[in-house]
């Protein structure tokens, strides 16, 4: 591979490893809170994919300007934009719902051990 | 009429279907009207099939699609001599079964009988159902809730012991189910219909792996219900059920319904032709002739008199099984003939074996000692079923055993014919010495006359008629060997002139 | 009416909203907006379903007035009508049950259910009939989001079981979008019916193929496919009664739904089968799952997980009738998702009967209980035949399908499949019948209310001669009848909806 194969795509491959983190963080770690962070990371790695994938050198907000005129190619695509903020709403609330989740459990069993709550799980079952 | 008559056969399932409701619902505190009930739809069942009986030898096929339930397949009833050939003799015997069980279930005082009435007249619906059913889907439907519904009957006495038999009887009948279904979506995938035809539908250009496929899955699901070894085992174990299940599920409806299923398979699936060419025929007439020697052998064996005649019932079945593999047409034309005697005799033994229990308590054949002086008219009545069986001129049992024998002999095949003799022997080695002990020992137990109630006696003496009227004028009862003609007549080909 | 896709889902979330902040003041008044606003978006979907079938074309609707492919479309046609009729009416049926079912199980913890149960339908029913790639996604994170608040409310085990479904369910949304961020950033649309016109020509792309693995991968995730159903047991098992028979019958099923909506209308015919091999490893995993699934099912003494395995099975007839891909398979499939739906929502149902009367959930207890509520049994009696699939029950014949599916595909294995978990699910079903038949013995009937917690004599009155009171029994009953009567009249359904849905197989 060259150079250029990496040039062109780092930021990809960036949000490829911030993927990766997070789904590492999401199934390997036991501590729930852990698992969530890796939540998080997992679902920002996709924003990312977004908003790269719409960037454009130069271009501007899409709003019609006199100084851009009517070429498409001047402006910003807005609908990637409108998805990420409409997923990232979604996110925060499966966050939120998430970490009320978390708080009940540890009521509940007073820990965040994922180990020591399915054993304690299966014992009072 | 003609227009009524296409509806007859979708009445005649209704009868009974409505008494499985009707009955639970009136209950047990008013049995007299639960009970009119049963005998009332079984004789309306009963006259709208006999109905139709001439329209049917003229060649009349009645019946009508009623609804599509699946693409190109409806849920369809026609009427043919093979299916009309039993639903007679089934609905016919449920008269007779109705009134015996309504004598044997008071005799005996048996818990949930308004279950036991209801499923049985359910095991009728779907009995009739299957008879009548035009295609293999609509047959499979009618198979499959006849399993299920013989169920409740097996496990009637909620027993331990009855809930495992009740768990091995699912087991075998729903894995034949299952094959049955696997083995219509294999035909309809490939040829796109399921309608029975007369001489068959299949043929060889479907190659011969998936043929013998559609073939074992078919004889699993029907060999379970024929009793074909080594599917037996289920049958004498569902024993444990009140007698008149015994007698009429597991002696005629139940066992019957897979022996009819060979008739459909060998004659309307895959056409005796390409049965034989294909080389089924001689596997499944192995199979049969193990089955009869076997069955017979271990009737032998059995003290308890329920058991050795579950043995004589699987032996039986194989006769039937085996004339059809014969594929001659003499053959078939006993086999078709064989459903309807054997029906009349075994029925006629299981009431006198029920009769004896409810009356005395006595089960095993070693108790039966002189007790042919206490129940006289019950013991000749199994003396008849007995030699029947055996194959002595008179009764139902020679005229179709003549024709088994003599259609093995056109076939090239005389070996069965030594089956078919060897087991006529054995049947009468297993069942004969019963009606002599019975006779001729004495027993302290037995000094005066003193017979069943005749709510059981009246149904005894029928079938016992009705197995001898068979022998002496074969065509003299429902025309029944006119029927088993034409079922041979429009399967081979092959028309008897003049008959007996 | 051309409103008509709108209002399903408007009707709905407007339903949870005003539910959630009426039921703030009175639960009941909650109970009854949430219930009056499904059973009206039930209303409507029958309207559209005769709609569409009567006239044979689709209603497309454009949301906001935006014209598609710009604005967001929903689009009524066959299948869309298909599922929606099926989710809104579970959806009315569980919220007719509900109510006595939670204040027995989960007391004083009520206040979100039932605008959560309207927004869950809200979320299943916009799935099914959005026309856009992005949209589905939303919704189905708006049914996902409601599915946890209606599952954490359970047990003690509850929430944690409910956090580890939520990380999956994050996953296989994240997948998905991931998806649809490759085919938008190569088609440059999410209109479903855009990006068909378009994709013929990018068939080839890589990124196309990675979208398409990427979505399908999100959606088999949400779907509970062996062997990502782990989830799934501790859920079920640890959910409220009314929770697990609302979620169990129809929230896999819409995801199954949204991969068929994608391989008939999205993607070009054949691209599932021949550009990559999709279908075919849906078909092998779910062949893996049925078996997993039954087998797992038998060894289970919890009634709910015993369900629970039962339904990593079943759905995964479904993953069958699409790994099938031709016609008479995916009619299999499909009707598998109405049958089951119908016969998953009666054995919960059930279930939650017996825990309100009597307080059981393990089966060994359960002996006699036909005895003490004889027509709930005898309810139990028709799903346990319909899950076997005894004709003339619903599940014989999506069985039928998929088998007559499997020999035309020459996909023996499968076949097999097929036949040997039918008569797995017997043993694990017919061993509960035989318990609840029985008779008990040298046990006196009125130690064991008291002992496992079942409901008091007092709150017994008004129910129907020991049985549960109307208001559960009659969901029950409905959907008995209604297993039945899909089963007699399958083939209406099929050829009213369910060939014309398919029909871009055959002219592939």
């Amino acid at each position: 591979m060259t150079i250029e194969f990496f040039a062109g795509r780092y930021p990809y491959i960036l949000i490829a490893v911030l993927l990766a983190i997070g789904l590492y963080g999401m199934t390997m770690k036991r501590n729930l809170l852990k698992k969530i962070i890796g939540m998080t990371i997992f679902q920002t790695a996709i924003y990312l994919f977004f908003i790269q994938g719409a960037f454009k050198q130069g271009a501007t907000i899409p709003v019609y300007s006199e100084e851009f005129g009517t070429d498409p190619t001047l402006y910003m695509n807005p609908l990637p934009q409108v998805i990420v903020l409409t997923a990232i709403v979604v996110g925060v609330a499966i966050t939120g719902v998430a970490l009320s989740l978390l708080l009940l459990t540890y009521r509940r069993y007073g820990s965040l051990d994922e180990d020591v709550i399915i054993k304690s799980m299966r014992e009072s079952a | 009429m003609d227009g009524f008559l296409d509806l007859a056969p979708l009445l005649a399932i209704l009868a009974s279907a409505v008494a499985a409701v009707v009955v639970p619902i009136t209950g047990e505190k008013r049995r007299n009207l639960r009970e009119t009930w049963t005998v009332l739809a079984a004789v309306v069942k009963f006259t709208l099939i006999a109905m139709m009986i001439p329209g049917v030898l003229a060649g009349e096929r009645y019946g009508m699609d009623l609804l599509e339930i699946a693409p190109g397949i409806s849920l369809s009833l026609r009427v043919d001599p093979a299916g009309l050939l039993f639903a007679t003799s089934a609905s016919f015997l449920w008269i007779l079964t109705s009134f015996y069980a309504f004598g044997y279930m008071r005799g005996a005082n048996e818990a949930k009988q308004s279950r036991f009435f209801s499923m049985l007249a359910a095991c009728l619906s779907a009995t009739i159902g299957l008879c009548f059913s035009g295609n293999i889907l609509t047959f499979v439907i009618f198979y499959e809730i006849l399993s299920v519904a013989t169920y409740p009957l097996v496990i009637h006495s909620g027993s331990k012991k009855a809930y495992e038999i009740g768990r091995q009887y699912l087991i075998y009948a729903l894995t034949a189910g299952i094959a049955l279904v696997a083995g219509l979506a294999a035909i309809y995938a490939v040829t796109g219909t399921l309608d029975f035809q007369p001489g068959g539908f299949l043929d060889a250009d479907m190659g011969m792996g998936f043929l013998w496929m559609v073939f074992l899955l078919f004889a699993l699901g029907f060999g379970v219900k024929a009793g074909v070894m080594p599917l037996q085992s289920w049958l004498p174990n569902a024993m444990i059920a009140p007698t008149p299940v015994s007698a009429l599920l597991h002696a005629v409806a139940v066992v019957k319904a897979g022996v009819f299923g060979f008739v459909r398979l060998v004659g309307y699936i895959f056409g005796p032709e390409l049965f034989g060419e294909m080389g089924a025929a001689t596997f499944l007439a192995i199979f049969a002739a193990i089955t009869i020697l076997v069955a017979s052998l271990i009737a032998i064996t059995k003290d308890d008199l329920k058991a050795r005649l579950a043995y004589s019932t699987v032996g039986h079945l194989s006769y039937i099984v085996l004339g059809i593999a014969i594929l001659a047409p003499q053959a078939m034309l006993g086999a078709a003939f064989h459903m309807i005697t054997h029906a009349a005799m075994k029925i006629t033994l299981f009431f006198c074996a029920g009769a004896i229990y409810v009356h005395t308590g006595k089960k095993k054949v070693s108790q039966l000692d002189g007790i042919g002086r206490q129940m006289p008219l019950t013991m000749a009545a199994f003396g008849v079923g007995a030699v029947g069986l055996a194959g002595v001129p008179l009764v139902g049992g020679f005229v179709s055993k003549w024709y088994l024998g003599v259609g093995a002999l056109d076939a090239g095949l005389p070996i069965y014919l030594w089956v078919f003799l060897l087991s006529g022997l054995l049947n009468a080695a297993y069942l004969v010495p019963i009606v002599t002990r019975a006779f001729l020992r004495s027993s302290p137990d037995h000094t005066r006359v003193d017979e069943a109630s005749l709510l059981m006696v009246i149904p005894i003496s029928i079938t016992m008629l009705f197995a001898l009227l068979l022998g002496i004028h074969p065509d003299g009862v429902f025309r029944f060997f006119s029927l088993a003609e034409a079922i041979v007549a429009s399967v081979t080909g092959v028309t008897f002139t003049g008959g007996m | 009416m051309s409103q008509l896709p709108a209002l399903i889902p408007t009707s709905l979330i407007l339903a949870g909203l005003l539910s959630l902040l009426v039921g703030l003041r009175s639960l009941r008044a909650g109970h009854l907006i949430a219930l009056t606003g499904t059973a009206a978006a039930f209303l409507l979907s029958v309207v559209g379903l005769v709609e569409v079938t009567s006239s044979g074309q689709p209603i497309r609707y454009a949301v906001g007035g935006w014209i598609p492919p710009i604005g967001i479309e929903f689009v009524l046609d066959h299948l869309a009508a298909y599922m929606t009729t099926l989710v809104t009416g579970i959806g009315t049926l569980v919220l007719i049950y509900a109510p006595r079912s939670i204040r027995h199980e989960s007391p004083g913890k009520s206040a979100l259910t039932y605008p959560s149960m309207a927004l869950l339908v809200a979320g299943l029913a916009g799935m099914s009939i959005t026309g856009d790639l992005f949209n589905l996604y939303v919704f189905l994170e708006i049914a996902a989001l409601a599915a946890y608040a209606l599952l954490a409310t359970g047990d003690r085990a509850g929430p944690f079981a409910t956090l580890r479904y939520l990380l999956i369910g994050a996953v296989g949304g994240g997948f998905y979008l991931l998806g649809v961020g490759f085919i938008y950033f190569s088609v440059g649309s999410v209109n479903m019916a855009d990006v068909a016109a378009r994709l013929p020509e990018l068939v080839e792309s890589r990124s196309v193929i990675t979208g398409a693995v990427l979505m399908v991968l999100g959606l088999a995730l949400k779907m509970g496919l062996f062997p990502l159903h782990f989830w799934m047991p501790d859920v079920y098992t640890n959910a409220p009664s009314s929770s697990a028979g609302l979620i169990a019958p129809i929230m896999t099923k819409v995801s199954a739904y949204a991969i068929v909506r994608l391989m008939l209308d999205v993607f070009p015919p054949a691209y599932f089968t021949e550009a990559i091999p999709i279908a075919a490893t849906i078909g092998w995993v779910s062949a893996a799952g049925i078996l997993f699934g039954s087998i797992i099912a038998i060894g289970q003494q919890d009634y709910r997980r015993m369900l629970a395995y039962s339904s990593v099975g079943q759905i995964a007839y479904v993953g069958l009738g699409i790994g099938l891909a031709n016609p008479i398979g995916l009619i299999g499939g499909l009707l598998h998702i109405v049958n089951h739906a119908l016969m998953k929502g009666l054995l919960f149902l059930i279930g939650g009967a017996i825990r309100w009367r009597t307080g059981l959930v393990r089966i060994p207890d359960m002996v006699g209980l036909g005895r003490k509520m004889p027509w709930t049994m005898y309810a139990f009696v028709i799903a346990v035949l319909a899950m076997v699939g005894i004709p003339p029950t619903a599940g014989f014949f999506s069985k039928v399908y998929l088998m007559i599916g499997a020999v035309q595909a020459d996909a023996w294995v499968w076949f097999a499949v097929i036949i040997l978990s039918s008569l797995l699910s017997a043993i694990y079903f017919f061993r509960m019948v035989e318990f609840v038949f029985r008779d008990v013995e040298n046990e006196s009937d009125a130690a064991d209310d008291s002992a496992t917690g079942g409901v008091t004599a007092r709150e017994l009155e008004g129910a129907v001669a020991g049985e549960v009171p109307p208001s559960m029994f009659i969901p029950i009953a409905i959907l008995s009848a209604a297993v039945i009567l899909v089963g007699v009249f399958n083939f209406l359904i099929v050829r009213a909806l369910l060939e014309p849905a398919v029909a871009p197989l055959l002219g592939g």
